[in-house]
Parts: structure tokens; sequence; C-alpha cells
């Protein structure tokens, strides 16, 4: 059915986009309602999406641009999952970020991009051919550029110049695929495959490595990985929504769909490019725990971190059995609100405490013990201890490797999660167990400020600890994901 | 009168005017762009096929002006620059002492003498009048390179007058071979003998030596840097326009037929080198205009590297439409660069990149309209850029050209590694320096300019349409062996 509601879903964010950056400072108290509200219209708009798309309404919006290349959004199972998420965070980190920043220069700019962020996000799920996605995975690199540079110090400056260079090499490899693609087969959409069976399989071969390679810079596939860490120079609310979902979701999110969209399980798996695309993943998943294990800064440890989790999605989809997709996709919701928990406690100990160091998270329990709460359940949900979400995504990429006769998965996940509880047990050891450095006394609640600060973690890691335990209930990221792989991919 | 007189007619007229009221002429602009703008609207509204002999006298003796795809694509786009540079300048070129006052005076009859000269070089058809247009144009362009650096606009002059004589060589070769040197009609006449391709090689080298493609861009950097931001303007987004644009009228329409597929490679590969040796260049540069000028090096090598994509696609339409979009979207975007680098510079009083430090919260909409411009000129998306070297990527993957297809993408990572230097700069440091506040009209200018360059990305359907308007270059034969195959 064509309709508009597509279109107004991605740019529904212009418009505190633009209040932001029209009103002058002394003004943010009308900026702050002015992103609070649309961000809660989204929410309602995308609770309603769920319904219809549930019961079999397609809902898509199509607009020529060029000859033979059509602008298409499209709401479909798959991409409903990724805006769902994107929007429930955007509205979370929005609280947070009014509460993070306070009073603070440049804020009309950070609000400003931070809503074309959402705007791109949005746009990327909702992308119904590969030019359309292309668009939009290029605008999320230019409106993360300037939050990235946010603090306008020379790391920061140096973070933004080496996410630059990976990111838009990375664009130009998926463009000459998709653009090599489409000379050979016409117009790529996600609903109509197109049909690969008279190209030859070392020029398949080519192009996926080159759209694959290239998706994988924002995925931070290793050795594509390098920006993220750097990137953690960035504001916290940057660092929470935008690289622990955001950005290397749409990374993640893109190999999905030239997986299932594009080539289709039978082709990948006739051309035999899942295996190696697994085993570079696990790889990723490995050293990128290795790397956590070996950082001292929170924040670069969490970094680390993601680079591990977000590879589980693309294990899950590269594995191709029906429980590793369930357990892929089901892990891109529940990896992104695990670390959106993190990351909002890791901003609001150093925001409030100015805690960035392992070594100083010494007794951090007893002075913000709801944030340090928050905190645990995100870090035992990413090591895998039920019944937080990252179990039941841990689950079913396990099973599903033991399907696709892929049995060392299993050993790559226990692996994983031995190191996952390597850098997080420490850290909650110290929290918790260790006396506190002699500090003046602390209230963490005290102000309105700090109740935006702190509660939205208290908030995803509820959502975290619900998604594990009322896995089966009818509305749980699980079942979404099993709907998602029975009404798209394993028929 | 028909709008294709006028489009020639009115400029000159604001010319007389304009040295009429001498210390006034700025205000002249201000009924010049509303008639313009006007005039070009009507341009692209006309039908199709719409032409008109001035005074009415049939070709070869008559002069014919033609509304074709080019003209109605570039016409519009050099009238809008026009105008957002007379609208900045009129704030700058006003009268007030000593050296000022001069320029005052000078820079308003120079700028509607260009104006007029390059919608007439849009139009004709006619060689030997696109010589007068190539010339009126080329005089106003020296005068204001001169405003600059006395040296750089002397050098220019003499360039550029080697250009126009070669030229002018090509055009007597002609006339004295075919009785004519009206395009539409040598381009039925035209046989691959030796005058007529000695004739093209003359005029194409000097009219590229106008449009400063590399390796014979060296008068452009100095010229075009040292200039005061209204006439850097003007003569990286216009000025060096239309000689691309008659090298295309001879090459794919005039010669469509006598052209060899090796010499349409010779020109993609000086592109080539042009976009790499450019870009480079910008990268290296420590002033702010100096890289700008650079980008212009690069930016021109498009427009050739697209000479052999255009003669080899099974379907010319879309390299065809790319080379057109890309001559439009360089136009906006780099007047825009230039006015808001003028703005930036002025205001920190400096000409260095890093005099730009913390401007981004000092006078953000400037920094935004040079953001806006550096996309375009990047070829990032959604922009008219982007639009341009989509089609033209598009067009050499088809073809499996390897070595144009990576120079496109290589072009584009090394477009993003200079633009974003400024950028960044701008964007550094936690307190913003102490500059006069922006003046809303005069940041408006560029900001538009620059706007309308992204805005061109969502219109690609109706550019494509527009440029097909030009007869399509002749859809070539068997595709002949090229270079990294």
């Amino acid at each position: 059915m064509m309709t508009a509601v597509p279109l107004a879903l991605v740019l529904l964010p212009l418009i505190p986009a633009i209040i932001s950056f029209a009103l002058p400072e002394r003004l943010a108290g009308w900026r702050n309602a002015a992103n609070l509200f649309v961000a809660l219209i989204k929410v309602l708009i995308v609770a309603d999406l769920l319904r219809q798309v549930r019961s079999g309404v397609d809902l898509e919006w199509r607009y020529t641009i060029l000859p033979g290349h059509d602008f298409l959004l499209r709401v479909d199972t798959l991409a409903l999952l990724f805006v769902s998420l994107s929007v429930f965070l955007w509205l979370v980190t929005t609280i947070y970020a009014i509460g993070y920043f306070g009073r603070g220069p440049n804020l009309a700019r950070f609000f400003g991009f931070f809503n074309l962020c959402v705007l791109a996000a949005t746009g990327v799920a909702l992308s119904g051919t590969a030019v359309t996605f292309f668009l939009f995975y290029e605008l999320l690199t230019l409106a993360t550029w300037p939050l990235v540079v946010h603090n306008g110090d020379e790391k920061s400056l140096r973070a933004g110049r080496i996410y630059l260079a990976y990111t838009l090499a990375g664009s130009a490899a998926f463009l000459v695929g998709i653009l090599w693609l489409k000379t050979l087969v016409g117009s790529i959409e996600f609903t109509a495959p197109p049909d690969l069976s008279a190209v030859p399989p070392l020029t398949l071969t080519l192009i996926f490595v080159l759209c694959v390679g290239g998706l994988g810079v924002k995925a931070a596939l290793v050795p594509f990985h390098g920006w993220l860490p750097a990137a953690m120079a960035a504001p916290a609310p940057v660092s929470a929504l935008l690289h622990a979902v955001a950005v290397v979701k749409a990374g993640a999110f893109g190999i999905v769909r030239m997986i299932y969209d594009v080539y289709g399980i039978g082709t990948v798996a006739e051309l035999g490019l899942g295996p190696p695309l697994a085993a570079l993943a696990s790889f990723t998943i490995l050293y990128g725990s290795l790397r956590a294990v070996m950082q001292t800064e929170i924040k670069k440890r969490l970094a680390y971190s993601t680079v591990s989790q977000v590879s589980y999605i693309v294990l899950g989809a590269s594995l191709v059995g029906p429980f590793a997709v369930i357990g892929g996709l089901v892990h891109l919701v529940h990896q992104g609100i695990m670390k959106i928990t993190l990351f909002l406690c890791a901003g609001a100990l150093s925001n409030r405490l100015g805690i960035k160091a392992v070594a100083d998270l010494d007794g951090a329990g007893r002075r913000m013990p709801v944030t340090m709460a928050a905190f645990s359940i995100g870090a035992l949900g990413m090591i895998g201890v039920p019944p937080v979400a990252g179990f039941i995504s841990k689950w079913y990429l396990g099973i599903g490797g033991l399907q696709s006769d892929a049995s060392w998965v299993v050993a790559v996940l226990a692996g994983s999660s031995l190191l996952n509880a390597a850098y997080f047990l420490p850290m909650l050891y110290r929290a918790w167990l260790l006396p506190p450095p002699e500090q003046a006394a602390f209230r963490e609640l005290g102000t309105a400020s700090d109740r935006m600060l702190v509660l939205p973690a208290v908030v995803t890691a509820a959502a975290s600890l619900a998604a594990g335990v009322f896995a089966s209930s009818s509305f749980s990221p699980l079942t979404w994901a099993k709907l998602i792989a029975e009404m798209g991919y394993l028929k | 009168m028909s709008p294709l007189d006028l489009l020639v007619a009115a400029p000159l007229a604001f010319m007389v005017a304009s040295l009429v009221v001498g210390r006034g002429g700025r205000w002249l602009i201000l009924a010049a762009s509303p008639a313009m703008l006007a005039l070009s609207a009507w341009l692209v509204a006309l039908p199709p096929d719409a032409a008109h002999l001035v005074g009415d006298w049939e070709l070869p003796l008559g002069i014919l002006l033609r509304a074709d795809g080019v003209a109605r694509l570039l016409v519009p786009a050099t009238s809008l620059c026009f105008v957002a540079v007379g609208l900045y300048a009129w704030h700058e070129f006003s009268p007030k002492s000593g050296r000022e006052t001069a320029r005052a005076h000078t820079f308003w009859p120079l700028l509607y003498l260009m104006w007029g000269g390059s919608n007439a070089g849009y139009l004709t058809t006619d060689l030997f009048n696109l010589y007068v247009t190539i010339e009126m144009v080329s005089l106003a362009a020296v005068a204001m390179a001169a405003m600059g650096s006395l040296a750089a606009g002397l050098q220019y002059f003499l360039i550029a007058l080697v250009g126009s004589l070669a030229y002018l060589l090509g055009v007597a070769l002609l006339a004295a071979h075919y009785d004519t040197v009206d395009a539409t009609l040598l381009a039925i006449h035209a046989r691959p003998d030796l005058p007529t391709l000695l004739a093209i090689t003359v005029m194409t080298a000097g009219l590229l030596v106008k449009t400063a493609l590399f390796p014979l861009h060296g008068w452009l950097p100095p010229a075009h840097a040292a200039a005061p931001a209204p006439a850097s303007a003007l003569l990286s987004a216009v000025v060096v326009k239309l000689g691309f644009v008659i090298i295309l009228r001879l090459w794919f329409e005039a010669f469509a037929e006598v052209v060899r597929p090796a010499a349409m490679h010779l020109l993609g590969g000086m592109g080539a080198l042009a976009i790499l040796y450019g870009s480079i260049q910008a990268i290296r540069q420590e002033r702010l205009k100096s890289l700008v000028a650079y980008s212009t090096v690069a930016q021109l090598g498009y427009l050739f590297l697209a000479f052999p994509l255009i003669s080899n696609a099974p379907n010319p339409a879309e390299p065809w439409a790319a080379v057109l979009v890309h001559a439009v979207a360089h136009m906006l975007a780099k007047a825009a660069m230039f006015l808001a680098a003028g703005l930036m510079l002025k205001a920190v009083a400096g000409e260095r990149i890093s005099d730009l430090a913390g401007l981004a919260r000092a006078m953000p909409l400037s920094v935004t309209a040079f953001a806006l411009a550096a996309i375009s000129l990047t070829g990032l998306p959604p922009s008219g850029g982007f639009t341009a070297k989509f089609l033209l990527l598009h067009a050499a993957i088809e073809q499996g050209s390897v070595v144009y297809a990576a120079v496109l993408v290589i072009g584009g990572l090394l477009g993003a590694v200079y633009l974003f230097r400024p950028l960044s700069v701008a964007c550094s440091g936690s307190a913003a320096p102490v500059v006069k506040a922006e003046a809303p009209l005069r940041v408006a200018a560029p900001l538009a300019l620059a706007a309308l360059a992204v805005a061109l990305g969502f219109a690609g359907m109706m550019l494509i349409e527009l440029s097909s308007l030009s007869a399509p270059p002749a859809a070539a034969g068997p595709l002949p062996a090229e270079p990294g195959r």
C-alpha cells in the first residue's frame, strides 16, 4: 500500500532538528520540550505500526530519483525491529542528554545533529532498495561527524578524522559493489531479490566482499574496527546511542539485508560465503573481547566490547540456520538495550563522580547505587547470565551453530563469555565490594537533572531484564525475531 | 523579442547603465536580479526545440540562438551565481574610499559584461560568435583577477590571449574549409580530413588552456586565490565552464562523427590526472582560498573524465546528464564556497585554514554554507554533486572501465580529505573567537547557493529530462579498447 507514513516517520526528526538549530540557548527549555515531544510521538507511531505490520499490512512510499533508481521506504518486520529499537532508545537518550549536558556550549548543534542521526538511522531501517539504503547510510556518517568532534579538542578532532577515513572508504566500497551488481541484474529491491543466476560466481563473490567489507566498517568487523574505540572521544550520549546502537547497527543491519534480501540464503550457501564470514565474525568476537580485557578506561573497554558483541549479529546471519537467524536478529535488539545501559551508566559515573578509569570504580556502588545496579544488570547480560536478555541471544546462537553443523560456534560463544566475565566482573567487584576513597557524601538522585541522568539507564536495564524474563511473551524481541524469520527467511 | 535575445541584451544594457550611473552602479543589481531570473525561468519553460535567428537573417549568414538542454541548465545556474555574487558584492563593493571606490566603479560593469558574454556563449551555435563571447568573458575575468593581484592578472591575461588566438585560428581554418562556422551546419558537413582535425586540435587546446584542465591549469590557483571573494566566485564557478561547454559542443555536436575514441580517452585521462593532482595539491594548501582554487582544478577534471564515458556508453543520456549536472552543481557549490570563505576570512582578518579555529560557534551560518557546498563538491548524498558522480560511476562500472571508476572513487575520498579539514578546524577549540556578528543578508547568498546545490540531489529526474533536450551524443558502435581493461 502506497502511503506517506514511512516518509513521515523518517522525516519527523527534522522538526526538532530545525527547532534545535534555530532556537537561541536561552530558550533551551523549549528545545528540550520539542525534542522530547517528537521522540514520544515517534514511539507512538511505531507502536501502531508494529500492530499493523503484525496483521500483515504492507506500507511503502516510492519516488524515482534517477532513471532505474527508486527511492523506496518500506515498513517490513525486519525494518520495524531496528526502528522500534532506535525510537525507544532515542527517547531514553534524549532525556539522558538533557540531564548530562545541562547548560553547555554547542548544545543547539548537538541536538540538531542528534536528530539528523535519528533521521538517518530510521531511513536505514526503512530503506527498500540498496540505493536508498546507501543514501541514508552516508547521511548517517555525515550527521554523526559533528557529534564525534563535539568537544572540539585535539583528541575529538583526531577521532573525527579517523571516523571519516574509515566510514567514507567503507561506503565507497559498498557503493561500487551495489552499482556493479545493479549494472548486472538491474534494480536491487529488498522485497524482490534480484535473479543472480546469470552472474558468474566469482563476480558475485567479489561484489559480496565489496559490499560486506564496506558495511563491515560500520559494523566494526576486524580489521575495520579501528574507528570505534577512537570515537569514544565523543560525549557519553553520542557513544551510547550512536556508537553502541545506531552506527554499528546500521552496518550489521546492512549485512543482514545483503545476506537475506539481496543474495538470499541459497546463493550465499552455494557460493560458500557463509563460513568465511562466520569465521571473521568469530575472530572479531574473540579479538574484541580480548582487547576489552586489556583496556583500563571504562569507555574504551565498553567500545571493544561493542566490537565483539555486534559481531554476534553477523555471526547469526552468516550461519544461515533457523535458530542462528533468530539469535542474530534478536541480538540486534538485546545488544542495543544492554550496551546503551552500560554507556549511560559510564557517562553518569564520569559526569557526576569523574570516574573514567576502571581503577577509579572502587566503591562506586555505594556512592551511586542505582546507577551501578543498572550497570550490573547490563554487564551480567553481556556475559550471558540468565535471565538477562544476553542469555537468550547466546542460547539461540549456540543451538543455531549446532544446527548448521558448526559446533565450533559453541566454543567461540563459551570463550567469549569467559572473556566477558573477565572484563566485567572485576568492575562489578570493585564497585560493590571495595571501599570508596574518602570523599564527601554524594546524593545520586538529588535534583531533577540527576534523575534525568540516572533513570534512563534504569529503564533500559529493566528492559534488558524484561526481554529475557518475558522472552516467550507475544511482544518480546524474541517473538518478533521469530516472526521475521518465519515470514521471510525460513520458507 | 525572444528571451534568447534578452538574455544576452539585458546584461549588456545593465553594463552600459552601470557605466553611466557610476557610483550608484551597485543599486542596479536589485533590478537585474529579478529580471534575469525571470528570463532564465522563461528560457527553461520554452517549447523543446525553441530557437531564434538574431535579426531574422538565415544561416549561414545569421546567428542562431538556441534553447537546448545545455543552455537550459547552465544559463539559469549562471544567473543564480551572478545574482548571489551581485547581492554579496553589493555590500563589499560599496563606494567608500580610495581603492575601494575604484573597485566599486569597475566591478559592476565587468560583472554584467561577463554575464552577457556567458549567456551568449551557452545560447549560440556560431563558432565565431562563440569567439566573441569568450573574449567578453575573458576580458571581464582578467580585469577581475587583476583586482586581487596584478601579477596573477597579467599572467592570466597572457594565457587567455594565447587561448583565444588558438581558438580563432581554428575558426579561421574551418571557415576557409567549409564556408560556415555554424555548429549545426558543421555537424552535417564535417569530414575527418587534415584541416578539420587540425582546427579541432588547436581550438580544443586553446579552450583547454582557458578551462585550466591539468596540465594547463598553472595560472588558475594564483589568479582565483588572490582575487576578492566575489571575483573568485565568478572566476571559479562561471568563467571556466564556458570553455568546457564549447569543447563539449565541438566534440559531441559539431564534430561527433570526426572525433576518434582515442582522443576521447586522451581528454578523459587528462581529466583523471586533474582530479588526482588537484585534490592532492588542495590537501597540501595552508591557505583557505588556495585550497578552494585547487579544488576547482580537481573538479574540472570530472567534466573531462566524462568524455570517454559519454562516447562509449550504450546509453549516453546518463553520463551526458551527469556531466551537465556536475557543471551546474559545481557552479553553485563553488560560488557558495568562495563567498563563505570570503566572509570567514574577512571576519578573522586572516587567510590561513588555521585561522578558522572555533568559527563554527562564532559564524554558524557561514560555516553551514561552506559545509553544504563541501557536501556537494565531495559528492556526498543528497546533492547535485552526488547525482553527477553517481551517474558517472554507474557509467564507468557499466562499461567496465576500472581506471575511471577507481579515479572517481579515489577523487571523492580525496575531496573529503581536503574539504573536511577546514570544517574540522572550524569545529575545534572550546572558546568562540570574537568576530563581528554575521550579517544575515550577506550570508544568505552563499547559504542559498549551497542549499540549492544540495537540493539538486532531489531533482535528478528533472535535470536528466532537461539535459536530454540537447542533441544527445551519438551512441558508440562497438566498444573500443580502453586503458585498464
